[in-house]
């Protein structure tokens, strides 16, 4: 039996989408930029995939711009507002526990000079409203926080933190990385405050290399990729046809059973969270099971390192990730294990499961059985 | 410009009556390392020197990168190759490649004429001087110095004429495949693969034999090794990697035996098996990439305690370096990037807080004694069940 349980990290493709995105490679293959029929063939792909997003997020076509996935939305969501708002202010506001995909441009602009806050997490992996309402000044142009986090999988109260940051300046953007959250909930982001939203396509079962960013209306942000002047000169270089097609059939799908698959989600990882607590030595991390994200449960082993039991359960063709690619040279250790208080036992031997919605109870089932077996022959050896 | 190279080889020149066969090991060795580079070569052995002819295109860069991968070369001089249209002609091209090589004329010159081609109108000397002249009329600054010049013009006439005067160094050593072969203990490190690279060197061929314990260590940490069997394949020639599954040894041993003893009686197995293998492929030494008191496993007792086990020679070539030159010998031959990938392997897994530094053979041995009961049948399954990939660059 093969249990892939590593779908936070990528998902497999729906087969409608693989079908689409061969005929837009095969068959409709023009430059949508071109001026003659295979071009207009071809950019009605992008024009229906614009359609699509919007009607499943209730906001404008125009606010819809692709990239080439969630890396990308969001280093030009922060760049591009940083740039553009450098006369208003130079303040950003961002959490302990987001992904380099936007912790590693912040860095970057706190090097030219911009100033970054972050927020500090409780042990479930929450911010305090009260310290973001403190944190937001007349200089803050960008709040950026994560909708769901990749690793414990904790989610934030977007809706609220929307409204708090309007009330408190009506100037300062919200990004929200919904890279792990786009497909799972129903995201509005007119109705929650937002406004710029990262994500990405391969994370609920559309190709790799493809993603997309909400940018609001009003919202100023400056371009990040310039040359042909594509996507309203908002986003230069050919449309990925074939990459825009694929996403959008899959949100397409994703949204097409979005409750049940939430549903389905929920019930695995009751299933597995309880399973887990029985189990000796196993801390479990993030917010109880219907607060946290349905598809995500991240659990220590205590006295197991988080590589060998991967790879111990690699060998049962059991696919997980571990907390983070640590070795004996280099303690790197998580950084949203650290800001939730974990001390180092529970981060060397962290794991994260994450399910979609062709994970079966059967394969989680088959996953403890194997955990059972082989945690007490793994904890005989460890280091002194 | 350049049309063919001179190769120049040292130490093989000082060998008696088995010379010839140095010289042919070293013809193969180029044409080995000349099959990956873009453009027609003809390896030609005449009158004791090496010659690379090229016809058509090819990639100069890329060809002397491929030459100084080949040891037994010391140097590799570019040569223009004319066709002998009579001695003004010859006189033209001679002070283009002057003028063309040192357009600062500011350098002493020597010309050394040979004239392979005893029908050529002109002697050696006449052409000495005749040539000497015309780059003193055409090329105002340059001096003439018989005694040390700086540039060494060479003219060769043979059926075609040459001209060379730089040389660029090669990697020194001996063909590699006339000093026998030897087995290299490769861990993924930083010092086993320049330990490989020093002994082929010497001209010894390499095996290599690896310790994967999976899962403690995992996929990418094999893909490492093999890696680094491959760049270092690009001097040694093709490399055959025994790939050793060492798990439940560690873990027997790790079970049995003082935890602080693990890592001096890890590599006592390792040397064994490694021995073993040699054995059977007809090496005839070990080889390693120790060096004296760099980690616990290294001090001179352990050493000692980890030599023991073996009948062959072992062959420690950084045995007196520091880490610095090693790393320094790393990244010149390219390895250092994929070493220090952070991937863990089988030395790392079981590391006591603190291991004996200073390890007793006859505490070690009694140890052993615990494993008696499987571990020579262990020993012999790690064997039957080893992978091996034959690795070229």
């Amino acid at each position: 039996m093969e249990a892939y349980l590593d779908n936070a990290a990528t998902t497999c493709c729906y087969e409608e989408v693989k079908d689409l995105m061969v005929r837009t490679m095969m068959v409709d293959y023009g430059n949508p930029s071109a001026m003659h029929m295979k071009g207009v063939e071809a950019e009605r792909y992008c024009k229906e995939a614009t359609q699509t997003l919007a009607k499943l997020m209730k906001v404008q076509e125009s606010e819809i711009y692709f990239t080439s996935g969630g890396t990308e939305s969001n280093n030009w969501a922060l760049l591009g507002t940083a740039l553009a708002n450098r006369r208003q202010g130079n303040h950003i506001i961002t959490t302990a526990i987001e992904h380099s995909a936007v912790s590693a441009p912040l860095a970057f602009l706190e090097e030219q000079g911009c100033k970054v806050t972050k927020l500090g997490v409780d042990g479930e992996g929450r911010i305090s409203m009260e310290e973001l309402e403190k944190a937001i000044t007349d200089d803050t142009i960008l709040v950026s926080v994560m909708y769901v986090n990749n690793e414990i999988g904790s989610v934030q109260d977007i809706a609220a933190i929307g409204e708090l940051i309007k009330r408190k300046n009506r100037n300062t953007s919200f990004h929200v990385d919904a890279t792990q959250a786009f497909g799972k909930y129903r995201i509005l982001p007119r109705k929650m405050g937002i406004d710029l939203m990262s994500a990405s396509a391969h994370k609920f079962h559309g190709p790799k290399g493809a993603g997309f960013l909400y940018i609001g209306e009003k919202t100023k942000v400056h371009p990040m990729i310039m040359g042909g002047g594509q996507q309203r000169g908002m986003r230069s270089g050919t449309d990925n046809v074939p990459g825009v097609a694929g996403l959008s059939k899959a949100a397409e799908i994703t949204y097409r059973n979005l409750e049940q698959n939430q549903a389905h989600l929920f019930d695995l990882k009751q299933h597995l969270t309880e399973e887990l607590r029985k189990l000796p030595d196993v801390v479990i991390h993030g917010m109880p099971v219907e607060e946290g994200a349905p598809h995500i449960v991240n659990a220590s082993f205590l006295g197991v390192r988080s590589e060998v039991l991967l790879h111990t359960l690699e060998e049962r063709q059991i696919y997980v990730s571990a907390g983070s690619a640590c070795s004996s040279h280099r303690r790197a250790g998580s950084a949203t294990l650290t800001a939730i208080g974990c001390n180092q036992a529970e981060r060397e031997s962290a794991l994260r499961f994450s399910f979609s919605e062709r994970t079966t109870l059967d394969e989680v089932n088959y996953t403890l059985e194997v955990l059972k077996e082989v945690l007490p022959a793994l904890r005989r050896y460890t280091r002194h | 410009m350049f049309k063919a190279f001179l190769i120049k080889y040292a130490e093989i020149g000082i060998k008696g009556k088995n010379r010839y066969l140095f010289e042919e090991a070293l013809v193969n060795q180029i044409r080995y390392s000349l099959e990956k580079v873009e453009g027609t070569f003809r390896v030609i052995r005449e009158q004791g020197r090496i010659y690379v002819f090229t016809e058509g295109y090819f990639d100069y860069e890329e060809t002397v990168q491929a030459l100084k991968c080949v040891f037994g070369i010391s140097g590799i001089c570019p040569v223009v190759v004319v066709e002998d249209k009579g001695f003004e002609d010859l006189a033209d091209q001679v002070v283009a490649y002057v003028k063309h090589m040192y357009p600062e004329f500011n350098k002493t010159f020597k010309v050394h004429a040979r004239r392979a081609k005893k029908t050529y109108p002109m002697n050696s000397m006449e052409l000495n001087c005749e040539l000497g002249g015309r780059i003193l009329d055409e090329c105002p600054g340059m001096k003439v110095d018989v005694h040390q010049p700086e540039i060494h013009l060479t003219v060769e006439v043979r059926q075609k004429i040459y001209i060379y005067s730089e040389t660029i160094p090669g990697p020194g050593g001996m063909p590699v495949g006339t000093n026998g072969s030897a087995m290299l203990l490769l861990s993924g490190g930083i010092d086993s693969p320049v330990a490989g690279y020093m002994i082929a060197k010497r001209g010894v061929k390499l095996e290599a034999v690896y310790f994967h314990a999976p899962p403690y260590t995992s996929e990418r940490a094999k893909q490492k090794v093999v890696d680094l069997a491959r760049l270092v394949a690009r001097y040694s020639g093709p490399v055959r990697l025994h790939v050793v599954n060492f798990t439940d040894i560690q873990l027997y041993i790790y079970e049995k035996c003082p935890h602080d003893e693990l890592t001096i009686i890890m590599r006592r197995y390792m040397m064994k098996i490694a021995e073993q293998f040699a054995g059977e492929d007809g090496a005839s030494a070990l080889i390693t990439g120790e060096s004296i008191g760099q980690v616990a496993s290294q001090t001179m007792q352990s050493l000692a305690c980890t030599n023991e086990v073996c009948k062959m020679p072992v062959f420690r070539p950084l045995i007196g370096f520091d880490k610095q030159e090693i790393v320094d010998i790393a990244l010149k031959i390219n390895t250092y990037e994929t070493s220090i990938l952070p991937y863990e392997d089988c030395c790392t897994i079981f590391v006591a807080k603190h291991p004996v530094t200073k390890p007793n053979l006859n505490i070690i041995k009694r140890s052993e004694q615990n494993l008696q009961e499987k571990i020579d049948e262990m020993i012999q399954t790690a064997i039957d069940t080893a992978e091996t990939i034959e690795i070229v660059y």
